[in-house]
């Protein structure tokens, strides 16, 4: 086993298992992040000062106190911040600073600048503020009466759903609550700033975007992007949290920066960083659904609420995402969906991996879940009855073909390679001598769609640098955050030159490297960086085979670049020979790379186009156990049959979809937010929000990569992958369901919603109980 | 007169003077030692970023135990030695068997809990040469990680034994740790802040009884936070760890005493060792990390209402035995709890032990543990129930629940409608509608009060099924967690 670890990671071709970049660095303890960097003489250190209310007028601030107490340097404001106060991704509605008006408890109201961390914590609790407090919506539903929004109602149609309702032989209505999720990144949030000659910044922030990092501390400081330079070797996890919400903190450790003209460190404490940023959105659905007698559906309509929290941030394309993966694998014939972006005083809700999709595709499996109960049927028998079509039954209610579509085969391959039919008999056999204790199992199906909604965020770049060792640099435009970006990037590169992996280096995201960068979000790391990255490449490996050509007298098309030498027929020369004697002759050695992603569209208006390169497929089996009594539940077995394409790194891809897999469940199961009547988020940290650990692993965990080839051009024809995988543990949520469902014989639907704790399914088992009654 | 602190670290010693009392072991290594390896996740032993390993002396041998630097205070490593992430590579700059082992079975993704991971995984390598799955998710319960699933974390635990063991050898460093043991007492004295060791049971007693206003430490895992979240400032600490005598586990006649600086992980071993039944509540409280720092007499001090150990020990009549000065007083652990974190503990006096008697003959024994999460959860409801039963009757019964009052509690009137009936089916259900009435519990972000009620009955009904005297179930058939297949 160890020789063959050692041996894939000597091989330089894609499609071997070589380790993350850093990972000897990860297990020495030797790997920076940005609280490890080591400070700058005189930094100071910021702590927050929060809102207690959740809406509320602030009719007077007293901040004596806290700025005579020991160590403290100065207190920031809103009327401190010298360009615009707010950091909104997209709409201007995300103050950095309150500024009057505070919309959720937990919102920064000034910045506590002292010489010693604990000083600025202590000294925050010191503040005298008083508030005219103003009515708060709290919940989903409350807001949605109210037609409080953040955006403005989004809608969708295709065909005519109420007539086909209507025409159906079978209609089912119903409501599916599915609740948020915190990112729970270990690393918290964190902004590091040196002030540079000029007017300039030097910022180090744990971020997934970069460049929209140095626009927003720009804005708010009044100055040009030029000012401010962004760098990001890795982060501690991200999953979207860091996407648009460490912009808030960038901006306030920059405006303290800035104004001291001294190095400032705003690392928040975890119950604070909980406090103040938003999270995956909750979604209540309320739906109608017309079927047939075999249980194909024939026009569905629903209502999706999003809980955006008090500002937009990007809930627009997250609800976006909501409405374009309503459909998962099904074609569902006239569709009609309105979604609203719900206002509520309490977090601004952001990016979490899936974006929404998770949200969409789960409303779909429970319709369909529902359905097979309706009928009698194994939801299993529901589910490939509704799936796309190949040639027909193939447009997605958006409007775009499924052209790649796998999942027939990838489904009864996993069947088989799970054993469904025999378990689910298994599983029957062992609820008959059961009373307290059922088992429940379900296969649910992933599709995935990969792009940005945003046709223009879909571009990248890349540098690749030769040195005359022989040595190479990439820096690209994405972020690494665990998901071996950067490991697969160096392996495209490694291969597109024909060298050992070991010999390619690739550095820090830094906006004044590659400039106008995208979100590393939305699954396309890899697929817009490589990508670039082989851009760059490719052109200096192209001027060095057009010099070896020319030595050697041979053609250049024939020149081929592989372990470590360069060759044509009998003419070979090592690599770095030839490049020592190219930098000598005046061949260019490095190269920038850029690639878009072609054929995209979208009318967002009437939510049609074709919005997604390809989609990636997947699939995975559950074997659940559930205590009717307490309504505690375990997980026995999960199989997992997932398409990461022509896999680049397979153990990369393979952790990519575990992880997605247990994140998934945790948010489906253990995760709960609760919010107090005050508007106090009152699991605000690990001792009571409660994330998978390692016993929630089960037993018996296997995941296989479907095989397959990108239909597309995507880079070396693999699939993105860090977001589809966490759609497959709607199975555990859905025989969690199965296994409540035995106890009336699987003939009434359990009203379980999302997350499934222990107290969410025995409300749905009492629920049941009364019902069968 | 201030002592200086004296503890190993990578085969030096580190002496220090002046040290702040509450200052972490953890900001110790990131902001004076600049050894940034061991990382912040949550300040609150919670997600085991921070986790390091003290060995310490225990007769002739060394102990490792993993521990949660974020709130382990840093004069508590006084005679010990510290081992972090930066620790385990050997001189020639290989790796040690457990990080090869992780890199090998791409065990980190973004790798920020790695460090955290590694230490658990060392103090595991150090302790057991074979685990199983089982004991491998026990080691490293205190350590969340948001990227790989654990999957292959749990591959790299069952393959680190695979590689070449690293050349150490204990000798040398148990030489040194016994040359730093003291043999009186120790103090550090700052203006703001005093902290005393005490290395006897008399001085202690005398200690806080002159100073009835000291915070008593034991392992911390409660006061640390007080510190790390409340910001709050202990300006004398009297701290337990040194003090031999109550580091006893003493049997006598099949009773066991544990003393007052006994830590959880060994107070659990001893009591599951005679109470098997209640193994799966020592392993579900809390993780290891904070099992091997805290103590179970701190837990029965403090006093929560959802603390895990006292509805068990309550049911098994546990004394605790109280000291003041000279005095020493005995008292029933059900009253000991007045009121929510109001105890009958005198100003300067401290619990130095509790006694748990000998097993009862024929005594049918549970402890039920609810939580969002098996691993590191606090609990919703914790039920214990014992009882005796003579021929299909209930001869006694004691029933006691954490997580439903303001104190942990015995359910009186349960208990009174079962003594002496029938154990059956209309008892139970019986016992159950006098629960209802015993408890009116809090809503709260655990669970609702309507699901603490309905949990609460149900457990009953579970131990019912378990202990009828006609086919009673099997724990396969009651408890998920012990279902296999």
């Amino acid at each position: 086993m160890e020789d063959r670890v050692k041996q894939q990671a000597r091989e330089t071709a894609a499609g071997a298992s070589v380790p993350h970049e850093s990972a000897v660095l990860h297990v020495a303890g030797e790997a920076t992040y940005v609280d490890d960097i080591a400070e700058l003489a005189a930094t100071c250190y910021i702590a927050l000062g929060l809102s207690q209310q959740a809406h509320a007028n602030i009719t007077s601030i007293d901040l004596d106190a806290v700025k005579a107490a020991p160590s403290v340097v100065t207190v920031i404001t809103a009327a401190d911040i010298p360009g615009n106060n707010d950091c909104g991704p997209i709409i201007a509605d995300d103050p950095i600073l309150a500024d009057g008006l505070v919309q959720y408890l937990g919102q920064p109201i000034f910045a506590v600048v002292a010489t010693s961390q604990t000083a600025a914590r202590k000294a925050v609790g010191l503040a005298e503020i008083e508030y005219e407090v103003l009515p708060a919506v709290l919940d989903v539903a409350t807001g949605k009466d109210q037609e409080s929004w953040v955006l403005p109602p989004m809608c969708l149609r295709r065909g005519d759903a109420e007539q086909a309702l209507q025409a159906a032989d079978h209609k089912l209505k119903g409501q599916i609550s599915v609740g948020g999720q915190e990112q729970f990144y270990l690393e918290g949030q964190i902004s590091y700033v040196a002030p540079k000659e000029d007017g300039c910044l030097h910022l180090w922030c744990s971020t997934q975007h970069p460049t929209e990092m140095q626009q927003v501390v720009a804005h708010a400081l009044d100055i040009d992007f030029n000012q401010v330079v962004v760098e990001m070797r890795r982060m501690g996890g991200g999953f979207g949290g860091k996407e648009s919400q460490s912009a808030i903190f960038a901006c306030i450790a920059s405006v303290a920066a800035y104004r001291l003209q001294r190095p400032v460190k705003l690392r928040l404490d975890r119950d604070d960083d909980m406090m103040v940023t938003g999270k995956r959105h909750g979604f209540e659905f309320d739906y109608e659904v017309g079927f047939d007698e075999t249980g194909l559906i024939q026009g569905a309509r629903i209502e999706m609420a999003a809980q955006a929290g008090f500002s937009a941030d990007l809930t627009g394309p997250v609800v976006t995402r909501a409405v374009c993966h309503f459909d998962n694998a099904y074609y569902l014939g006239d569709v009609a969906i309105d979604a609203y972006s719900v206002k509520t005083n309490t977090q601004s809700n952001t990016a979490f991996r899936g974006f929404g999709g998770p949200q969409g595709a789960l409303a779909i499996e429970y319709i369909i879940d529902d359905i097979a109960r309706t009928l009698g049927k194994d939801p299993q028998q529901v589910r490939k009855l509704n799936f796309y079509g190949k040639e027909d039954r193939n447009t997605t209610p958006y409007g775009q073909t499924v052209e790649d579509n796998v999942i027939h085969e990838l489904i009864t391959e996993i069947e088989e390679s799970s054993a469904y039919c025999a378990r689910r008999e298994a599983v029957a056999a062992f609820n008959r001598d059961n009373p307290v204790l059922r088992k429940g199992l379900a296969l649910t199906p992933v599709k995935f769609g990969i792009s940005f909604n945003v046709v223009h965020f879909n571009q990248a770049g890349a540098l690749v640098h030769i040195y005359t060792d022989g040595s190479v640099l990439v820096n690209h435009g994405g972020t690494e955050m665990g998901q071996g970006l950067h490991t697969k990037v160096s392996q495209v590169v490694a291969l597109e030159l024909g060298i050992d992996i070991e010999q390619v280096r690739a550095t820090a995201n830094d906006t004044s490297k590659v400039a106008n960068t995208s979100a590393t979000a939305a699954s396309t790391g890899s697929d817009l960086n490589g990508k670039a990255a082989q851009d760059a490449a490719r052109q200096i490996r192209n001027r060095l085979a057009g010099f070896f050509a020319a030595q050697f007298e041979v053609a250049v098309a024939e020149v081929t670049f592989a372990d470590n030498l360069v060759s044509c027929g009998d003419k070979q020369i090592g690599f770095k020979e030839l490049v020592v004697q190219a930098y000598e002759n005046r061949v260019q050695l490095w190269s920038d790379g850029f690639y878009k992603t072609p054929g995209l569209n979208w009318d967002r208006d009437a939510m049609q186009g074709s919005p997604f390169y390809y989609f990636a497929y997947g699939a995975a089996v559950a074997e659940v156990v559930v205590d009717t009594l307490t309504g505690e539940f375990k997980l026995l077995q999960a199989d997992i049959l997932h398409d990461a394409g022509n896999s680049i790194n397979p153990a990369i891809d393979i952790g990519q979809i575990e992880g997605a897999f247990i994140q998934g469940m945790g948010w489906l199961t253990s995760e709960e937010l609760r919010w107090n009547e005050q508007g106090r988020l009152t699991t605000h940290a690990p001792s009571t929000y409660k994330i998978p650990t390692i016993t929630d692993c089960p037993a018996k965990f296997t995941t296989r990569l479907y095989q397959n080839l990108n239909v597309k051009d995507a880079i070396l024809r693999s699939k993105a992958v860090g977001e589809p995988p966490l759609l497959l543990p709607f199975s555990v949520f859905f025989a969690i369901r199965d296994a409540i469902a035995s106890l009336a014989d699987n003939r009434i639907n359990p009203p379980l919603h999302a997350p499934a704790t222990p107290e969410a399914i025995l409300d749905a088992i009492d629920a049941l109980h009364a019902e069968a009654k | 007169m201030s002592d200086s602190l004296r503890f190993m670290l990578d085969g030096e010693l580190i002496e220090l003077d002046r040290v702040e009392p509450t200052r972490t072991v953890l900001q110790f290594l990131r902001e004076d030692l600049l050894r940034v390896g061991s990382k912040e996740g949550c300040a609150e032993g919670d997600c085991g970023a921070c986790t390091v390993v003290i060995a310490e002396l225990v007769g002739d041998v060394l102990e490792y135990r993993a521990v949660n630097a974020c709130i382990q205070f840093l004069p508590t490593l006084d005679g010990k030695a510290l081992f972090t992430v930066e620790s385990l590579k050997a001189a020639d700059g290989s790796l040690h068997p457990v990080q090869q082992s992780m890199v090998d079975y791409h065990g980190s993704q973004c790798g920020f809990c790695t460090p955290g991971f590694i230490m658990s995984m060392f103090a595991l390598y150090k302790n057991n040469p074979a685990p199983t799955r089982a004991e491998i998710d026990d080691a490293l319960s205190g350590n969340l990680c948001r990227c790989t699933g654990y999957r292959p974390i749990i591959e790299a635990c069952m393959h680190m034994y695979d590689y070449p063991a690293p050349q150490a050898s204990d000798a040398q460093l148990l030489e040194q740790l016994r040359g730093l043991q003291r043999q009186q007492g120790m103090s550090l004295e700052l203006e703001q802040a005093r902290y005393y060791a005490p290395s006897t049971v008399d001085e202690l007693a005398s200690l806080y009884q002159q100073n009835p206003h000291a915070r008593i430490l034991a392992g911390g895992t409660d006061v640390g936070l007080w510190v790390t979240k409340q910001l709050r400032e202990l300006p004398l600490i009297i701290y337990l760890g040194n003090v031999a005598q109550l580091k006893q586990i003493s049997r006598r006649d099949g009773a066991i005493e544990i003393g007052a600086a006994v830590t959880l992980n060994d107070a659990f071993d001893e009591i599951a060792g005679q109470y098997p039944e209640l193994a799966e509540m020592c392993r579900r409280f809390a993780s290891v990390p904070v099992r091997n720092a805290g103590t179970l007499v701190g837990n029965v001090a403090n006093g929560s209402p959802i603390g895990d150990s006292m509805p068990a020990l309550m049911v098994l009549d546990t004394r605790v035995k109280l000291r003041q000065g000279s005095t020493v007083r005995e008292m029933a652990l059900a009253d000991l709890y007045l009121d929510y974190m109001k105890n009958a503990l005198q100003a300067g006096e401290f619990i130095e032990a509790i006694e748990i008697p000998a097993r009862e003959e024929a005594i049918l024994l549970r402890c039920y543990k609810l939580s969002k999460r098996f691993d590191q959860d606090i609990s919703a409801v914790c039920m214990a129930v014992a009882m005796r039963l003579d021929g299909d009757r209930v001869a006694d019964i004691r029933i006691a629940l954490g997580g439903m009052a303001a104190i942990p509690k015995r359910a009186a009137l349960a208990e009174a409608c079962l003594r002496g009936e029938t154990w059956d089916e209309t008892a139970v259900r019986n016992a159950m509608q006098q629960l209802e009435q015993d408890f009116a519990p809090l809503s709260d972000m655990r669970a609702s009060a309507s699901y603490r009620g309905r949990a609460a009955g149900n457990l009953l009904y579970r131990f019912f099924l378990e202990t009828r005297p006609q086919q009673p179930l099997g724990a396969q058939a009651v408890n998920v967690f012990a279902v296999t297949g």
